[in-house]
């Protein structure tokens, strides 16, 4: 089969971006996109000519690299599916296929398809996490987790950090996987130590990156290639006020 | 360390402000509405109603100004969401899609400011009366109660002469429905953003809302449309309309007079 690819290409974050028009070649329907985006490249790197920069690591849909908009889908079509699931057999023979990068402010493009999603990594650094002694792991028994909460923090705990549901949001919010990321511990009994600062710390890290704010559409959730419930957003706004309240309230009582 | 200081300044905190005073404002148009469907009944009843409220004094002075505060503070949190979400989207997409996100949700901001646009009319037209000072004539005198033999202002006949005019009825119309088209999203968006839906509701909270943005446009529609279909009259009207063409009479004659 044959497709015509619309590509942006952008030399770096301060360029101005332009999208560039590629042909695609007898390409075989079960390659997979990436490997469509290969096959142009070794085509492009034959003539001497730049190739199309993207993101790629494991290919399998769980490292959360690939970063794709496809025809304005974050991921392209398919339920739960990234970008690295998409295959070509989705598409008509002739079609033309328009590429972007993942488009957010706190994102900026570093070329081409290819994004910075340090803003994350800092959302992550800021309270993704438990602190406890590590060394060998523990029993895993020790701690009884009722079967329903070990469920639910293990749906929030898919997310891999692709950033398709900024990609997908009206608003570029990154609510969805912050969400996903403090719910995840919020839920165990091993996060509630550290739930309230959490929450606190994780929010105010993703306001100062400059995401923008959820409207409660859910594209984010429809997007997600791990397809994380909407629902977490609710438990956040939830786990946020409490927060605020006991910050304010009990503050005092705990120092006593 | 993020304190509760910076709660009303963060992004969930302007989100919990929008849903708290979208809460307010729900509760008071369902209310708005149960008054106003008073009409329904005899004039005394909406007119006692009517007179219940205005002799509050200070209280209803009160519940206006905190009914004011939160639509403006329901506009403000808007205003500044909005301006955060297009700062963090300067570039969209060439091929732009919508998987799930309804179209009334897509259209907040609009339905929102043609809303404000006719609450400012609906005051200036039934509260403040300054687009038809005429209505300051339609007088009732209370029969029954505690209030029998005041002299109020006849609401009844404000409706009802209000609504006979068919460009302003439909104007209401659309204006409700517009209400009930941002309620169909916002209604709804209100529970997730308080924190108040999981799973388990979501699909209550949906249903809850289809059925309240519908009742509430339908119930609504109901009173001009009633008033224009003849189903709701007001005698008030009628003796005053007769007085009205008796003494219109003579000044239209007066010029095919002169000529």
């Amino acid at each position: 089969m044959n497709v015509t690819l619309k590509v942006w290409r952008q030399k770096n974050a301060n360029e101005e971006g332009h999208f560039e028009t590629l042909e695609a070649r007898n390409l075989n329907p079960n390659m997979s996109f990436l490997e469509m985006l290969d096959v142009v490249n070794n085509e492009l790197e034959a003539e001497s000519k730049m190739p199309v920069a993207f993101d790629h690591d494991c290919r399998e849909g769980i490292c959360g690299t690939c970063s794709l908009t496809i025809n304005g889908q974050p991921h392209g079509p398919g339920e739960g599916v990234a970008s690295c699931q998409v295959y070509m057999r989705s598409f008509k023979d002739g079609d033309t296929i328009t590429i972007e990068p993942f488009r957010a402010k706190p994102f900026p493009v570093i070329r081409d398809l290819v994004v910075d999603r340090t803003a994350f990594d800092k959302i992550i650094q800021a309270g993704g996490f438990v602190t406890v002694r590590t060394g060998s792991a523990p029993d895993a028994n020790a701690i009884p987790i009722p079967k329903e909460t070990a469920d639910l923090a293990m749906d929030a705990a898919a997310c891999i950090g692709c950033g398709a549901c900024v990609a997908a949001c009206k608003n570029a919010s990154a609510m969805l996987f912050v969400a996903a990321k403090s719910s995840q511990l919020n839920m165990l009994p091993q996060g509630q130590a550290e739930k309230d600062t959490r929450v606190l710390k994780m929010v105010a890290t993703m306001d100062e990156a400059g995401f923008g704010n959820c409207t409660n559409q859910y594209e984010c959730s429809a997007a997600c290639p791990k397809l994380i419930s909407e629902d977490f957003i609710g438990k956040m706004n939830r786990d946020y006020l409490f927060a605020n309240l006991r910050q304010k309230f009990l503050r005092r009582k705990k120092k006593i | 360390m993020p304190t509760s200081k910076s709660f009303f300044f963060s992004s969930l905190g302007k989100k919990f402000i929008m849903g708290l005073t979208g809460l307010i404002l729900v509760l008071f148009v369902i209310g708005h509405l149960v008054g106003n469907l008073q009409i329904f009944a005899d004039p005394e009843v909406i007119n006692q109603y009517a007179h219940l409220l205005h002799s509050m004094g200070p209280l209803l002075w009160l519940v206006r100004a905190f009914l004011l505060l939160t639509v403006v503070l329901h506009i403000w949190m808007a205003v500044l969401l909005v301006i955060e979400n297009r700062r963090a989207r300067p570039q969209g997409y060439e091929g732009e899609h919508t998987h799930r996100a309804s179209y009334a949700s897509r259209t907040m901001k609009f339905s929102g400011i043609i809303v404000l646009a006719f609450i400012i009319f609906h005051l200036a037209h039934f509260t403040l009366r300054v687009t038809h000072p005429e209505y300051e004539n339609l007088r009732y005198t209370l029969q029954e109660g505690a209030y029998a033999g005041t002299e109020v202002l006849d609401v009844h006949a404000m409706m009802v002469m209000g609504f006979q005019k068919p460009l302003i009825s439909l104007f209401y119309i659309f204006a409700v429905g517009l209400l009930a088209f941002h309620l169909r999203h916002g209604f709804g968006s209100m529970f997730q953003t308080l924190g108040l839906r999981n799973k388990h509701w979501g699909g209550v909270i949906e249903k809850t809302t289809i059925t309240f943005a519908v009742a509430y446009f339908l119930f609504n529609a109901a009173i001009p449309l009633s008033v224009m279909a003849g189903v709701v009259d007001n005698e008030n009207i009628k003796s005053i309309d007769d007085s009205a063409e008796v003494m219109t009479l003579p000044e239209d004659d007066s010029p095919e007079q002169t000529d």
